[in-house]
C-alpha cells in the first residue's frame, strides 16, 4: 500500500513534470473520448428517432395477428377472438398502451385522383400514445371516437388528391365475402408526420365505422400493446403471449419490422466499431507518449530498481501513469460531451439532408440521445485498451538492467 | 562473521573488438562491520566490483555471498528485496529521482521497505540534519548544489540502517571540509552501528578514514592492507 502511495506520487510529478507534453496528451484523449460519445450520441439519436417512428407507425412494441395475416393483410385474416372478447383479455392487464384495429389495404378516390392506402379502423380514445399523429396537430379535427363518421389523412395524401378538410372521399376495399365493401366519407382532419411516407400512406377511420363498413360484425385484424422501452420488449411479448389463446401469431416489432431490428443491431455495432477505432487513433499518441517519457527516464528508473524497486513496481508506475493520463482525458470528455450533448437534445434541425434522412426512416430533427450504457462504454474501451496499449512500454521499462540504465549516457 | 565474501569473480566486458577483463579471478571477504576502501586507477575494475557485491551486475564466473547468503545465482526480484533491506548505495552520479524533494529522495527507499510515514519523517529529518541539510528538505535536486545532491544520496543510503553500504566515489563532488563531515558520518555509523561500508574512491583522505585498503588493477586485487584509521 505505502509502495502504491510512492508509485503515485511519482506517477502524478512525472506526469507533472513535461506538462505541455501531458496536456497535450490530455487534450487529444478528451477530444477523442468527446467525439466517441458526441457521435454514439447522434447516432443513437437517430436510429431511436427511426425505431421510435418505425415503432408509433403503428406496430407498437408487440401485436398479435391472425397467423396468416402477415403474409396475406385482407379483410379474411381476422383474429379469431371478438374485440369484445379481446376488451376483457387486455383490459387491466398493466400495459402501458393498447388498442384493437382493423387495418387493411384500401383505395382512396377523390373527384380527382385515386391513390392505394393502408385504411386504419380505430378506437382514438385507445389509440392516443401508441400513433405517430398528435391529435392536436391536425388541421381540422381528429376522429371523435370510433364511431366516427369521417376520415383524418395524411397532408401528403390531401396534396396528391387535391382534396382537403371538409371535402368527401370514397374508400374502397373488399368484405370476407370478397364483394367490394365502399363507402363515402367526408375529410375531417389532416395530419401532419414527421415522415411524408406516413402522410402518403395511412388513413384513419372510426374503428365500428369501418366494422360496419367491412361487414366484420364485432372483428378486428390485430392488437398492438405498448410497453416501456423498445430495447427491452420481452416482458410485454412473454404477457401477450399468456393472455392470447392459440391460435393468433403474436410478434415482437423487430419481427414486423425486420429493417428496423436489423438497423438497431448494426447501429449497436457500429457504435463499438467508432469507439474502437477512435481508440486506435488514439493509442498511437498514448504509447508514443509512454515510449517518450520511459526513454527520457531510463537512469532514474535504473536508480530505482537499484534502490530495490522491483520490476513489479516500475511496471505499475509506468501503468498508474497511463491510467491517470486515461482516466483524467476521460473525465474532461465525459464533461466535454455532456456538455455539448445536452443542449442540443431538443432537436437538431437536419431537414437540408431531410429527403435522405428520411429514405433511411428518420426524420428531419435529431435529437442526441447521451445513454448511460454509451458513456460507460466508451470509457470501458478507452481504459481496458489503454491499459493494454501501456503494457508493451511499461514492461520495457521494467525490464531495465539497473547498471546499465543508470549508466546510460544521452 | 563474514558480511560479504567473494570467490574468484570474473567479469569481461566487450569494448570495441577488444575484450577487456574487469574482474580477473577476485576474491575478498570483508567482515561484518568491516570498513574498506577499494582504489583503483580508473577502468582498475573497483566499480565492477562493488557492483557485482551489490547486485547490480552479475559476473561471468565466480561466487558472491552477503551475510553467508550467495546473491550472484538469485533472480531479479530477489536481488531487488536483497538491496532494498539490506544494502545502501550511493553512485558516483545521477543519484537522486528528479521529481523528488530531498525528504522524499530520503524516505523513498523507507516508503517502498513499508516504514510508517511518522517514523519515516523523524528518520529523515534526523539523518538530513546530520548531513548538514536542515532547511533543504523541500528542494528538489535541480535546486541543489553537486555537493547537496550526494549528501541527500549518503542520507538516503543510510538512514534505514542497512547492514553494508556500497559508496562509489561519494565524495567526488564534495569540497573538502563535506568530505570530512561525511566520512566522519560513516566512521561514526561503523562504530557505533557496526554497518559495513566498501567504498570505492580515488580520494586520498577517504582512504584515510578506511580500516582495510584494498588496491585493485586491471581487474586484480595487488594490494589488501589493514590500517589504523
Amino acid at each position: 500500500m505505502r509502495t502504491l502511495a510512492v508509485l503515485g506520487l511519482l506517477a502524478r510529478r512525472n506526469l507533472w513534470r513535461n506538462h505541455r507534453r501531458t496536456i497535450i496528451m490530455l487534450g487529444a484523449i478528451s477530444v477523442g473520448v468527446w467525439a466517441m460519445i458526441f457521435m454514439t450520441a447522434l447516432t443513437q439519436g437517430m436510429v431511436n428517432e427511426m425505431i421510435k417512428d418505425g415503432v408509433s407507425a403503428l406496430p407498437g412494441h408487440v401485436q398479435v395477428h391472425n397467423p396468416a395475416y402477415r403474409d396475406d393483410p385482407n379483410i379474411n385474416n381476422l383474429l379469431p377472438a371478438s374485440d369484445s372478447e379481446i376488451t376483457q383479455m387486455f383490459e387491466g392487464a398493466g400495459f402501458k398502451a393498447w388498442a384493437s384495429r382493423i387495418k387493411v389495404p384500401a383505395v382512396i378516390t377523390s373527384e380527382r385522383e385515386s391513390r392505394g392506402v393502408t385504411l386504419l379502423g380505430i378506437d382514438p380514445v385507445r389509440e392516443r400514445g401508441l400513433s405517430f399523429v398528435s391529435y392536436d396537430d391536425v388541421e381540422g379535427r381528429f376522429l371523435k371516437d370510433e364511431e366516427d363518421s369521417g376520415v383524418v389523412i395524411g397532408q401528403k395524401l390531401a396534396n396528391t388528391l387535391e382534396t382537403n378538410v371538409g371535402k368527401r372521399i370514397v374508400l374502397m376495399s373488399q368484405d370476407p365475402d370478397n364483394d367490394i365493401a365502399d363507402r363515402g366519407f367526408r375529410v375531417v382532419g389532416v395530419f401532419h408526420a414527421n415522415m411524408e411516407s406516413f402522410e402518403e400512406t395511412y388513413v384513419f377511420a372510426g374503428k365500428a365505422t369501418l366494422q360496419k363498413m367491412l361487414r366484420v360484425g364485432d372483428r378486428v385484424t390485430e392488437v398492438v400493446v405498448l410497453g416501456d422501452d423498445y430495447r427491452d420488449v420481452e416482458p410485454v411479448y412473454n404477457e401477450v403471449l399468456k393472455l392470447v389463446d392459440g391460435g393468433v401469431e403474436v410478434s415482437r416489432w423487430f419481427e414486423l419490422n425486420t429493417y428496423l431490428g436489423a438497423m438497431l443491431k448494426v447501429m449497436d455495432g457500429f457504435v463499438l466499431i467508432w469507439v474502437i477505432v477512435i481508440f486506435l487513433a488514439l493509442s498511437f499518441g498514448l504509447v508514443n507518449t509512454l515510449v517518450m517519457a520511459v526513454f527520457e527516464r531510463v537512469r532514474e528508473i535504473g536508480l530505482m530498481l537499484a534502490l530495490g524497486m522491483k520490476p513489479a513496481h516500475i511496471l505499475g508506475q509506468i501503468i498508474i501513469e497511463s491510467m491517470s493520463l486515461l482516466i483524467i482525458g476521460l473525465a474532461i470528455g465525459d464533461l466535454l460531451a455532456w456538455a455539448t450533448i445536452v443542449p442540443l437534445q431538443s432537436g437538431i434541425d437536419i431537414s437540408a439532408v431531410a429527403k435522405g434522412m428520411e429514405m433511411m426512416g428518420a426524420s428531419s430533427i435529431l435529437y442526441p440521445q447521451l445513454r448511460l450504457e454509451d458513456v460507460i462504454l466508451a470509457n470501458v474501451v478507452v481504459l481496458v485498451l489503454g491499459f493494454f496499449a501501456s503494457l508493451s512500454p511499461a514492461w520495457r521499462a521494467s525490464r531495465y538492467e539497473p547498471i546499465e540504465a543508470i549508466t546510460k549516457v544521452d | 562473521m563474514t558480511a560479504v565474501r567473494c570467490v574468484d569473480l570474473c567479469k569481461t566486458y566487450r569494448q570495441g573488438d577488444q575484450d577487456v577483463k574487469a574482474l580477473d579471478h577476485v576474491s575478498i571477504e570483508i567482515a561484518e562491520g568491516g570498513f574498506a576502501c577499494l582504489s583503483a586507477p580508473s577502468g582498475g575494475g573497483k566499480t565492477t566490483l562493488l557492483n557485482a557485491i551489490g547486485g547490480l551486475d552479475k559476473p561471468d564466473h565466480g561466487e558472491v555471498y552477503i551475510d553467508g547468503q550467495r546473491i550472484d545465482n538469485l533472480g531479479k526480484g530477489e536481488l531487488a528485496e536483497l538491496r532494498l533491506r539490506r544494502i545502501g548505495f550511493v553512485f558516483q552520479a545521477f543519484n537522486l529521482i528528479p521529481v523528488l524533494s530531498a525528504r522524499e529522495n530520503v524516505e523513498f527507499v523507507m516508503q517502498v521497505q513499508g516504514v510508517v510515514a511518522t517514523e519515516r519523517r523523524i528518520r529523515s529529518t534526523e539523518i538530513l540534519e546530520e548531513v548538514g541539510l536542515a532547511g533543504l528538505e523541500n528542494r528538489r535536486p535541480a535546486e541543489m548544489s553537486g555537493g547537496q545532491q550526494q549528501r541527500v544520496a549518503v542520507a538516503r543510503a543510510i538512514v534505514s540502517r542497512p547492514a553494508l553500504v556500497l559508496a562509489d566515489e561519494p565524495t567526488a563532488n564534495l569540497d573538502s571540509k563535506t568530505s570530512d563531515g561525511l566520512m566522519g558520518l560513516f566512521t561514526e555509523l561503523n562504530r557505533h552501528h557496526k554497518t559495513t561500508f566498501i567504498i570505492a574512491t580515488h580520494d586520498q583522505r577517504v582512504m584515510a578514514y578506511a580500516k582495510r585498503l584494498i588496491r585493485m588493477l586491471d581487474g586484480r586485487i595487488v594490494d589488501d592492507i589493514e590500517q589504523h584509521a
